[in-house]
């Protein structure tokens, strides 16, 4: 699952790949016609639109594959950057932006291109950047009171208008076809030509076109990764476990006692339930965060048999589920609550009257079990916590 | 040799659009250009007055949360990508040529004078509204955010507002 940095491909590597998608985003810039100032400016004296088709191009194509590709569950919505919005500068630093388009006719990407093919105005304009930069970094203290003003956080349009974002994209597209075709009549009028294209052309683009809409359709009708996983999870949860995979409280506390580094004990319980006391050993990954990214290397690992635990056996039978559907070849679940577990444990009674030698057996197993896993707790207590790997939160914007 | 005409611009913007869809998959993050100016801009601060650069505010700031060189940043690789892919793009297309592009009715000096300006505006109101066209406008587009997309329409709403008192920069 994706983003790549920094799980995969370290932050080190990730300025490489700076590079190189750099070298892309120049390139197709530059065939888009992003380096021709006349043709930037074209937008505003009705010209030339081209930038105006080529900037919303974009935008739709890689919000549709990012809205497809956090549906098949390849990509991690919930880490990506989404650019926070502060209403006051977004609307200053937007409105002096504007302004330094019509006098400059670039924008710091497109000068870039420019001044990389050669064209001085280019040129200027970067040396004009820099030192606009200069003069904010210099002056921050006289910019910084509005710099905060009106924030509202990392928020997405779906949120704002509580719409699902595959009915904001659909009406994004719509926006920009409706878009596509008055600034191609204002062009042609403007020109005094008219360069409606070719039947044939037209049938291509319609059908192009298409395809965001009907990716968009797909996402918003069919269940997302995650509801078809819980889906399965639900289904496989009722068949009945294998014995090999299930543990009784005596099985457990044996083999915490003598072989604890083969197991991985996970509790799914709620973080309360979970202080309040859990089965020495145990690491904590509630039910509800069992999908999350973070943790499925834990799922995976080969080395360990992973032992589920909880006080819902129904929850703790689907995390056993969820686990083997995330990557878990062998996961176990005990098959008593964690509080029958400690009760029977930690509270040994001595049996009373005529026993017969079993019970005394059991019971001197438990006294032991008790002296083992209180020092095992109390050990565990003072060594540092198991690495939870803290959910990531990526940098971004300009 | 004539240079050679400009790409479909919907094919191009699907390109760009693919551009964009990898770089959000492999690093979590979009496309910028202004952020990257401002590393240079902070290096440039770093080597002139190294002092300045340790005491004023928004620098030993800037410090504290980006450690080591400024240059040291995924935007400041990115532009110089972006510089190497316009000028591949412009060799492939005979269209590397030191010229200097510019309205019909204005001199060279007039447009040298608007760029630099255009440029000290741009670069600072893309400080204040943390991203430039691509960080904010583009980016913010794919991941559909809403202060992205306010800043593009600040931007071209700006813009269309004060085209008609420059137009003589422009158009007859």
């Amino acid at each position: 699952m994706a983003p790549l940095v920094p799980e995969i491909l370290s932050n080190e590597f990730n300025l490489v790949i700076a590079f190189i998608v750099g070298i892309g985003f120049g390139y197709a810039l530059e065939q888009g016609g992003f380096s021709s100032t006349r043709k930037l400016v074209g937008l505003f004296y009705g010209y030339d639109f081209t930038v105006l088709k080529v900037f919303f191009t974009a935008g739709i194509t890689a919000m549709t594959g990012v809205i497809l590709f956090g549906h098949l569950g390849w990509l991690d919505l919930s880490v990506i950057y989404v650019n926070p919005m502060f209403v006051w500068p977004a609307l200053i630093g937007g409105g002096i932006m504007g302004v330094g388009f019509i006098l400059g006719g670039f924008c710091p990407g497109t000068s870039i291109c420019a001044a990389a093919v050669g064209r001085i105005d280019a040129v200027a304009f970067v040396v004009g950047s820099v030192i606009g930069i200069f003069i904010f970094t210099e002056f921050y203290p006289v910019f910084e009171p509005i710099m905060n003003m009106g924030a509202l956080g990392n928020l997405t349009l779906s949120e704002a208008f509580s719409m699902p974002s595959e009915i904001v994209g659909i009406l994004i597209i719509i926006i920009a076809f409706v878009a596509f075709y008055f600034t191609s009549k204002i062009e042609d009028r403007v020109s005094g030509k008219d360069r409606t294209p070719a039947k044939e052309t037209q049938m291509k683009y319609a059908v192009v076109g298409a395809i965001p809409v009907l990716v968009m359709f797909l996402v918003l009708i069919t269940p997302n990764k995650k509801e078809a996983v819980m889906a399965e999870v639900e289904q496989n949860s009722r068949i009945e476990l294998a014995s090999s995979q299930l543990m009784d409280i005596d099985k457990m506390a044996f083999e915490l006692m003598n072989r604890a580094h083969l197991y991985n004990v996970i509790d799914v319980r709620d973080t309360a339930s979970y202080k309040a006391g859990s089965i020495p050993s145990a690491v904590h990954i509630p039910f509800d965060q069992m999908y999350e990214r973070r943790f499925r290397s834990m799922y995976r690992q080969p080395y360990k048999t992973n032992v589920f635990i909880g006080d819902d056996l129904d929850q703790v039978r689907d995390a056993v589920e969820l686990a083997r559907e995330l990557g878990d070849e062998d996961p176990e679940m005990l098959v008593a609550s964690v509080v029958e577990f400690r009760n029977k444990v930690f509270n040994p009674v001595k049996p009373t009257g005529d026993v017969n030698k079993q019970r005394l057996d059991e019971y001197r197993f438990h006294v032991d079990a008790k002296r083992n896993l209180e020092k095992m707790e109390e050990r565990l207590k003072n060594m540092s916590k198991p690495v939870v790997r803290e959910k990531v939160t990526i940098q971004g914007g300009c | 040799m004539k240079p050679k005409p400009y790409m479909n611009p919907y094919l191009a913007g699907i390109f760009l659009g693919f551009v964009l869809l990898t770089t959000i998959y492999i690093t979590g993050r979009g496309l910028g250009a202004s952020g990257g100016v401002k590393s240079a801009v902070l290096f440039g601060v770093e080597q002139v007055a190294p002092e300045h650069y340790n005491t004023v505010e928004y620098y030993a700031k800037y410090q504290k949360s980006n450690p080591g060189s400024p240059l040291n940043s995924w935007l400041f690789y990115e532009i110089i990508g972006v510089a190497v892919g316009a000028f591949l793009s412009g060799i492939i297309s005979n269209r590397v040529d030191l010229k200097l592009e510019k309205g019909p009715g204005i001199t060279n000096k007039t447009r040298i004078g608007f760029a630099i300006a255009g440029g000290l505006l741009f670069g600072l109101g893309s400080q204040i509204g943390r991203g430039c066209t691509s960080g904010a406008a583009l980016s913010g587009m794919a991941v559909q955010s809403v202060g992205g997309i306010v800043t593009m329409m600040a931007i071209f709403g700006s813009a269309y507002m004060v085209a008609f008192f420059f137009r003589r920069l422009w158009i007859r």
